[in-house]
């Protein structure tokens, strides 16, 4: 039997395979990983036929562009995503949210993501991937996942196997919309912060920096005071906890951040705004908003059923 | 035994054990942890102790904070006599390639090198936890005499295998990583090892640490 595989011309800046991700490591010293934006990785998946946890090819920023040869396979992009599809004879430009066919020879050039980081590629078979603790998920810092634990390079093959013969065409109406305004619930150190900077935190706007990643976002704006220490006994670290070093500038933990650390704990950005917090891209102005327990509570409830929702229309 | 539980998110409980850094209150939240860990809670998806925090994820899909923390508050801990420590030794060369900041901790700590290995090998350090990056261990404690500050402009880039010290605790670099401990050593010990899926760190928290100087010699016959 012909192998099927896609050859990569470009990788992109930051090309890895990416899943769900890998859960009770923590205490070891390894965070979930996984796709950061995760509607729209699931989504991708089910445009494809997929269950909805299958490897896909995230990218950030410049995506990769491939060659594709074997059998007909479907594909299907999603996030806010400029790509062209290059066959023989002409090339067109696709759309997000809706599944196409390559043939042998058909080359896939994921161009950029349009005023958003990450985007998702998903096909009709199996990326042929190694699996740690149960998942694809690629964390660069400790080689760990799907290529060795490392970004995809320029120059390799990217195995497909398991193509599913039953290529309808899937499409989603949908338009990923973005929030600048995202809701925090206060940290276990609120009160190591000034009366000013804990009023800067949810009332002033910060800007994105470029020193950021899958690890962390860092943003600059009016700096917060700390009153009380600038380090906290070193302890347990989450996506989405909002730490304050000594510097004043905030930095928000992401999917591949450190485990454990040790800065003051302002907040915490709520669940159901994290899948939108990464899609804000460097030099983008965010504001938090104070939100209770509860009401967050009740907003990732709302969020998680209207991907579920999205997903049964596919 | 857990002076208070919060939520940090919506999505994890926040357990405090209280605010010093001891053994005996590190080993109440490694006894927390392991008996989670024993119980296999549906709906926890990751479990984080550290000196004197355990910091509780669950999938809000499943749980909230008020079913999981009624969850805890009603959970059977295991005894301290229950809990398993291993004794670890690891050897460490301190040839000058290697100790990249002894001149420092001379200066600062007023001893000499010998007087710091003098101090540092041969004696047992307790794991308080592993973690920041994957397998680092958390080790104490050192002796007053031993304790400085952390570098005041980290390093962009601390080599794997790096045995370094700050206050009163000691770590092992286990991935080349940006870090502002004092550098004292090398280890060629295999720390973490991720083809080893059910037992990847070497250390883990509440285990006993001694390290042992090697020559360079030794240390390029230890092919790990």
């Amino acid at each position: 039997m012909n192998k099927n595989y896609f050859e990569i011309k470009r990788a992109g800046i930051n090309t890895t395979f990416q899943d769900q991700g890998r859960g009770n490591l923590y205490h070891i010293g390894i965070p979930f990983s996984g796709a950061m934006d995760n509607r729209n990785f699931q989504i991708s998946n089910k445009l494809v036929g997929n269950e909805v946890n299958f490897p896909t090819i995230e990218f950030a920023f410049q995506g990769p562009l491939l060659k594709y040869f074997g059998e007909n396979i479907n594909f299907a992009i999603t996030g806010d995503v400029k790509f062209i599809i290059r066959k023989k004879s002409n090339a067109i430009e696709g759309d997000c949210y809706q599944s196409f066919t390559l043939e042998n020879g058909d080359e896939l050039d994921i161009i950029s993501t349009n005023k958003s980081v990450y985007g998702y590629l998903a096909v009709s078979g199996e990326f042929e991937v190694n699996y740690q603790w149960s998942s694809c998920s690629v964390n660069t810092k400790a080689n760990i996942g799907a290529n060795n634990g490392k970004k995809i390079e320029d120059g390799q093959k990217i195995y497909i196997s398991n193509i599913n013969k039953n290529l309808s065409d899937k499409k989603l109406n949908y338009i990923n919309t973005k929030i600048e305004n995202i809701r925090v619930i206060q940290g276990t150190n609120f009160d190591y912060f000034s009366d000013e900077g804990k009023k800067i935190i949810f009332e002033k706007e910060f800007v994105i920096s470029k020193l950021s990643d899958r690890m962390g976002m860092r943003l600059e704006g009016p700096k917060i005071e700390n009153i009380v220490d600038t380090n906290i006994k070193s302890e347990g670290l989450l996506k989405g906890v909002i730490q304050v070093p000594a510097d004043g500038n905030p930095i928000i933990m992401l999917s591949d951040h450190g485990t454990i650390g040790g800065y003051p704990k302002i907040g915490v950005v709520i669940s159901a705004d994290y899948d939108k917090l990464v899609q804000l891209t460097p030099g983008s102005k965010i504001k938090f908003k104070k939100v209770e327990l509860a009401d967050a509570e009740t907003l990732f409830k709302l969020y998680d059923l209207e991907t579920q929702n999205l997903i049964s229309q596919i | 035994m857990i002076k208070n539980i919060s939520n940090l998110g919506d999505a994890a409980l926040y357990c405090d054990f209280g605010t010093e850094v001891n053994k005996e209150i590190n080993s109440k939240v490694i006894r927390y942890f392991k008996s989670i860990q024993k119980e296999n809670i549906d709906g926890i998806n990751n479990l984080t102790p550290s000196y004197n925090k355990l910091i509780i994820s669950f999938d809000l899909r499943k749980k909230n904070f008020q079913t999981i923390k009624q969850q805890i508050e009603n959970l059977n801990v295991i005894n301290d006599d229950a809990l398993e420590s291993n004794k670890i030794k690891i050897p460490v060369c301190c040839d000058e390639n290697f100790s990249l900041d002894i001149k420092r901790l001379e200066e600062n700590l007023q001893i000499t090198r010998d007087k710091i290995y003098e101090k540092f090998f041969g004696k047992e350090f307790f794991c308080y936890m592993t973690g920041f990056i994957a397998g680092m261990p958390f080790l104490g404690d050192l002796e007053n005499e031993l304790q400085a500050k952390r570098l005041e402009t980290p390093r962009v880039k601390v080599p794997k295998g790096s045995v370094g010290l700050t206050e009163q605790f000691a770590n092992v670099y286990t991935f080349e990583s940006p870090g502002g401990w004092n550098i004292i050593g090398n280890t060629p010990k295999v720390i973490f090892d991720s083809t080893k899926e059910n037992n990847p760190n070497l250390i883990n928290p509440g285990d006993v640490v001694i390290f042992e100087q090697i020559n360079k010699d030794q240390y390029y016959n230890i092919n790990e």
